[in-house]
């Protein structure tokens, strides 16, 4: 199908970008990478009357890193995440999820923030910023503010960001060397979106004050902390001992829903042998 | 709601060209250019047959305005072919039926060929992958893989003589 017709500006500077925004109130979009808004548009699910792009906004540009925190710019490409040195060296968790993003094509345009903004509940990444605790600096007209992923993901394609906040940059704290990764999606074919996907994170060594943040997508209308189940794990007296327990937690943690793809009950069952095959994997890890 | 004057760089060619904003690229190359090897199948994203380079990255034409392309250079499979660059590729598909009705195969031919220069020796787990997002209805993909593991195979042996 074709888009509608809608009018279109290319903002040279992020102060540009946030005037022409609330001038256009409503019926404006941001674009970037557009590789979610575009097939929107042309299915004809979305109309706005002028898409915004700010794909060339320096100020969204760049991976930088200062002894603490690794920040990466909104308009990041996700290839460039996925070749990024810094990244791989202090998040390597975003750089195993890449790899299941979309397609090599999809990849090489899709944004970061574009990502992020578009808040799809299946999509890999926003999952990942709420394991690894991300903050998103967001601009808007009162100036900026900084917003938890956690606070990020209000529901399907709903997140914390108002019709005239730009998403700028995305902070993480650096990875230490003890920390351990996890990322595992399944899909009926790769590059899909996933029925069911996990991005754990396991921070300390020892098996008590361990903590662990297992956080589910494809599952409900956001990615979600699976927390009763990670209390499950941190308190037994080895966490896989306690994953019985945390399996059987999943249910007050999740809110399967039924589509095409698969119904509650599978996509419950398939979260439970996620959280075992992601737990399996982090410890084995450390034996390494 | 009028149109814009962008200019694209195709194939190694300046265009200047009056379009709407909602005009994909795919629909540009072809109505505009006559660029009709650029394939258009679900114009959403899904089935990849209209995959183009934009700037030396393999890119969706269907997911891309074509304002947004203004000052990119852009190669599609017409650019391709004349230059020589895919003629491998090209020679192993048909020797290898890697293609029935041909609807996938231009698309099929630049992500293969944007595999190879990535990585010139990739097994077929790794050539699946990376074509996994071009559809394919004919072949069932086995005569697909075994014509691009052939031409990565002939390169490296080309190059280890050069």
């Amino acid at each position: 199908m074709k888009a509608y017709a809608f009018d279109y500006v290319r903002a040279a500077t992020l102060v540009e970008a946030l005037s022409l925004l609330e001038r256009a109130g409503e019926g404006g979009k941001l674009i970037a990478g557009g590789q979610s808004l575009v097939p929107a548009l042309n299915l004809r699910l979305l109309a706005p009357q002028i898409l915004i792009d700010i794909a060339q906004l320096p100020e969204l540009r760049g991976i930088t890193s200062d002894d603490t925190h690794i920040h990466l710019g909104a308009g990041t490409r996700h290839a460039e995440l996925a070749t990024s040195a810094l990244v791989g060296q202090h998040v390597p968790l975003l750089q195993t999820a890449i790899r299941h993003v979309a397609h090599a094509a999809i990849r090489n345009r899709g944004t970061l923030g574009g990502n992020l903004a578009h808040a799809d509940p299946a999509s890999e990444l926003p999952a990942c910023m709420i394991a690894l605790e991300a903050t998103m600096l967001v601009v808007g007209p009162k100036g900026e503010r900084r917003i938890d992923a956690i606070d990020f993901f209000k529901g399907l394609y709903e997140t914390a960001l108002e019709a005239d906040d730009i998403l700028v940059r995305i902070s993480i704290a650096r990875s230490p060397a003890e920390t351990r990764v996890h990322f595992n999606e399944l899909a009926r074919r790769a590059g899909d979106y996933a029925m069911a996907g996990l991005a754990m994170v396991m921070h300390g060594t020892q098996p008590q004050g361990l903590r662990i943040r297992p956080v589910f997508f494809g599952i409900g209308d956001r990615p979600t902390l699976a927390s009763h189940a990670a209390r499950c794990l941190e308190q037994a007296a080895d966490p896989m001992a306690g994953l019985a327990a945390a399996q059987q937690a999943l249910s007050q943690d999740l809110s399967p829903q039924e589509d095409l793809q698969a119904d509650a009950d599978t996509r419950m069952q398939l979260a439970r042998v996620l959280l075992k095959r992601g737990l399996t994997d982090l410890l084995a890890q450390g034996r390494g | 709601m009028g149109k814009h004057v962008i200019t694209l760089m195709v194939n190694g060619e300046s265009h200047r060209l009056e379009i709407e904003p909602r005009a994909h690229l795919a629909d540009v190359l072809r109505d505009e250019l006559a660029l009709t090897g650029t394939h258009i199948g679900c114009e959403h994203g899904v089935c990849g047959a209209c995959t183009i380079r934009v700037d030396g990255a393999i890119t969706r034409a269907c997911l891309l305005l074509a304002v947004q392309a203004e000052g990119a250079v852009i190669e599609t499979i017409e650019g391709l072919s004349d230059s020589g660059e895919i003629g491998d590729l090209q020679d192993a598909f048909r020797h290898r039926n890697a293609l029935q009705c041909g609807y996938c195969t231009p698309a099929m031919l630049i992500t293969a060929q944007d595999l190879l220069l990535h990585n010139p020796n990739p097994d077929r787990a790794t050539i699946r992958d990376h074509i996994s997002g071009n559809y394919c209805r004919c072949t069932g993909y086995q005569a697909i893989v075994d014509a691009v593991e052939t031409v990565a195979k002939a390169r490296q042996t080309a190059g280890e003589r050069a």
